[in-house]
C-alpha cells in the first residue's frame, strides 16, 4: 500500500484523486498542509491556475517543503499548471513572475495557445511506457489554456508530442526553433542514484476516463517505495484514509465526451 | 495516428471550469484591480464596468462592458478573463467571443435584454455560464448549453443570505432526488420545469452535471468557506473585495479561505485584521430590488 498525495490547493485535484482511488494498493491524501505532504510517497500536482497554487503554497510555507520533497527523489507528476510549477524556467508568467519549484530542466510557456477558444482535445500517440497497460495506440488528451514545453534539458525524455496546426503556428519569433512539442512530457530517470522520477504533461488527463497515466505514475511510486502493485486489493473507499477527513461534499463530475453532456466511453 | 484536434467539445468547455475549482473569481473594473486580484491568487477575473454594488447605487441600464476595457484587462493578466453579457443578448455574447474572453457570464446583474429567452449557448465556441436559484433553473440553463453554473445570490449586497438560500435549494433538491423512485422523476421534472433527462443525470451523479460556483453576496473569508462547506466548487466575489477597506488583503484572505474551507483554525487566522468589510444591504428592506428574480 502506498500513499499518493494530490496537491489540493486549487484546481482539478478531486478528479485526480478519484482516478487514483480506483487503483489497487493506492491510498490517496489531499495535501494542503506540511503534515499531509510528509505522509505521502508520491505527489500529483494537478491542473488549475499555477499563480493561485503558488501563492497559496507560499502563504503556508509549502514551497521549501515541496522542494525538499522533490530533492528527496520521490516521484512527482505535474499536469498543466503542475508542470509549470516544476519547470526551471517559465515564460508568460504574470508580471513580477511567480514562484516555481523548479528542478525539472525544461522551459515552458504558459498559456501557449491563447484564449480558451483555442483550447482543444485530441488523440496523441501513446508512448512505449504507456502501452504496457494494454491500452490503444493513441490516448485522449485535453488541452485547456495549456502550456508548451519550449526546451528540454539533458535527462529529459519526450514521451509524446503534439504537432501544431497551421493556425497555431505563431508567426512571431517565439516559435522559430520549435516545431512540435507542446505536449510534452517526460519521464526522467536520473543516473546518479538519487533516482528522480517525474512525469510532466501539459495536457489534462484527469478529465478523461483513461487510467493509464495514473497507473504509470502509481507504478513509479510503487517502485520507489520498494513495493510492487498489490494485485488483489480491495478498491479503495472514497474516504481519505490518512486524514480521516470526510467533507460533506457532492461527488465529482463525470468524464465527458465531445457532445453536450454526453459521457465519454 | 493522431487525429485533428477538436476545439469547443463539451469536455473542453467544462474542462476550463474544472481547472477553476477550489478557486475565487473576482469582479474587477480596471487594470489595477485586475492586477491586485491576480496577485492575491484569483483563478480568474470578471471584467465589468461597474461592480454590482455600484450598479445598484447608480441605477440605469447595465450593459456589456467596453471591449477596450476588457482587452486592456486581458493584456494585463495571465489568468482567465471572463466578461458579462446581458441575458438573451446573444450579440453581446458574440462580441465577447470575438474578443477572446475565456468565459462569458450571461448574467442577471446586467439589465436583461430578453425577459423570455436566454441565449442559445450551444451556438458558441466559448463556454458560457449562467446563474440559478434552484435546481430547475440550473438544469434549464444547462439544457441551453451552459457549461458552468453559479448560484445567483444577490449581487452587490454584501449579504450572503440569498447565496445560501440558492445553494441550499440546489443541493437539497439533489439530495431529495436520491430518495426518489425512477417513476417519480417524470412528475418532479415537470414540477421543476426541467428536462427529465437532466434530472435523471443529476440523480445518478449526485450533483449538477457541470461545475457549480456560488455568487452574490460573498464578502468575507467565512462567507466563502460557508459556501464551500455547503458543497459548491468555488466562489465568485464581486463587490465584496473592491468595496472593502483593504481589497488586496481581503482578496488574499478569501483565496486562502476557499482552499482551507474545512479548517477553522486557518480560517480564523486569515480572517484577522482585514479592515472594513463592505457595508452591505438587508435584502428584506423596503424597496430592495432583487436581481436574482429578473430571470427564470
Amino acid at each position: 500500500m502506498v500513499a499518493i498525495g494530490v496537491l489540493a490547493l486549487q484546481g482539478s485535484f478531486r478528479e485526480h484523486a478519484a482516478l487514483l482511488r480506483r487503483l489497487p494498493g493506492v491510498s490517496v491524501v489531499e495535501v494542503r498542509t506540511p503534515e499531509e505532504l510528509m505522509s505521502v510517497q508520491g505527489l500529483v500536482i494537478p491542473g488549475g491556475e499555477s499563480t493561485t497554487m503558488a501563492l497559496v503554497a507560499e502563504r503556508w510555507g509549502l514551497i521549501p517543503l515541496l522542494r525538499d520533497f522533490l530533492s528527496s527523489g520521490k516521484p512527482i507528476w505535474g499536469t498543466c499548471a503542475g508542470m509549470i510549477f516544476l519547470a526551471e524556467r517559465a515564460e508568460g508568467t504574470k508580471s513580477g513572475g511567480q514562484a516555481l519549484l523548479g528542478g525539472l530542466d525544461i522551459a515552458v510557456s504558459r498559456n501557449f495557445f491563447g484564449a480558451q477558444i483555442n483550447s482543444f482535445e485530441t488523440q496523441l500517440g501513446a508512448p512505449e511506457c504507456l502501452r504496457k497497460f494494454g491500452g490503444e495506440d493513441v490516448f485522449r488528451a485535453v488541452f485547456i489554456r495549456a502550456p508548451a514545453v519550449l526546451q528540454t534539458g539533458s535527462g529529459v525524455e519526450e514521451l509524446a508530442h503534439y504537432t501544431l496546426t497551421e493556425q497555431e503556428k505563431d508567426p512571431a519569433e517565439r516559435l522559430l526553433h520549435f516545431v512540435c512539442v507542446p505536449l510534452l512530457c517526460l519521464c526522467l530517470t536520473s543516473t546518479g542514484g538519487c533516482g528522480r522520477l517525474w512525469v510532466c504533461v501539459s495536457f489534462h488527463q484527469e478529465p478523461t476516463s483513461d487510467l493509464q497515466w495514473h497507473q504509470l505514475f502509481a507504478d513509479m511510486v510503487f517502485a520507489h517505495a520498494g513495493q510492487t502493485a498489490v494485485e488483489q486489493q480491495a478498491i479503495q473507499s472514497s474516504q481519505d484514509a490518512l486524514t480521516g477527513r470526510t467533507p460533506a461534499r457532492p461527488a465529482d463530475l463525470p468524464v465527458y465526451g465531445k457532445q453536450h453532456l454526453a459521457l465519454a466511453q | 495516428m493522431a487525429q485533428q484536434p477538436q476545439q469547443a467539445t463539451f469536455a473542453v468547455k467544462v474542462g476550463l471550469a474544472q481547472m477553476l475549482k477550489g478557486g475565487v473569481i473576482m469582479d474587477v473594473t480596471n487594470v489595477e484591480e485586475a492586477r491586485i486580484a491576480e496577485e492575491a491568487g484569483a483563478v480568474a477575473v470578471m471584467a465589468l464596468e461597474r461592480v454590482p454594488a455600484d450598479i445598484r447605487k447608480n441605477g440605469g441600464v447595465a450593459r456589456m462592458s467596453d471591449p477596450a476595457m476588457i482587452k486592456a484587462i486581458k493584456a494585463a493578466v495571465t489568468i482567465p478573463v471572463m466578461a458579462k453579457a446581458r441575458i438573451g443578448h446573444f450579440v453581446e455574447a458574440q462580441i465577447l467571443e470575438a474578443l477572446g474572453v475565456d468565459y462569458i457570464d450571461e448574467s442577471e446583474v446586467l439589465t436583461p435584454a430578453d425577459e423570455v429567452h436566454h441565449t442559445n449557448k450551444h451556438n458558441f465556441k466559448v463556454p458560457i455560464l449562467c446563474g440559478c436559484r434552484d435546481l430547475g433553473e440550473a438544469l434549464r440553463r444547462i439544457a441551453e448549453g451552459s457549461a458552468m453554473i453559479r448560484t445567483k445570490g444577490e449581487a452587490g449586497t454584501g449579504n450572503v443570505v440569498e447565496a445560501v438560500r440558492h445553494t441550499r435549494a440546489v443541493m437539497g433538491a439533489i439530495r431529495a432526488l436520491q430518495t426518489m423512485d425512477e417513476d417519480e422523476l417524470y412528475v418532479y421534472a415537470k414540477e421543476i420545469r426541467a428536462p427529465v433527462e437532466l434530472v435523471k443525470q443529476c440523480k445518478q451523479l449526485g450533483r449538477l452535471p457541470v461545475v457549480n460556483f456560488a455568487a452574490g453576496g460573498v464578502s468575507t473569508p467565512a462567507d466563502a468557506a460557508l459556501m464551500m462547506q455547503l458543497g459548491v466548487d468555488g466562489v465568485f466575489v464581486g463587490s465584496g473585495i473592491f468595496k472593502s477597506g483593504d481589497p488586496a488583503k481581503r482578496a488574499r484572505a478569501i483565496v486562502q479561505a476557499v482552499t482551507h474551507y474545512n479548517n477553522p483554525t486557518i480560517l480564523g487566522e486569515v480572517s484577522s485584521s482585514l479592515g472594513e468589510a463592505m457595508v452591505g444591504i438587508d435584502c428584506r428592506q423596503e424597496g430592495f430590488q432583487s436581481y436574482a428574480n429578473r430571470s427564470e
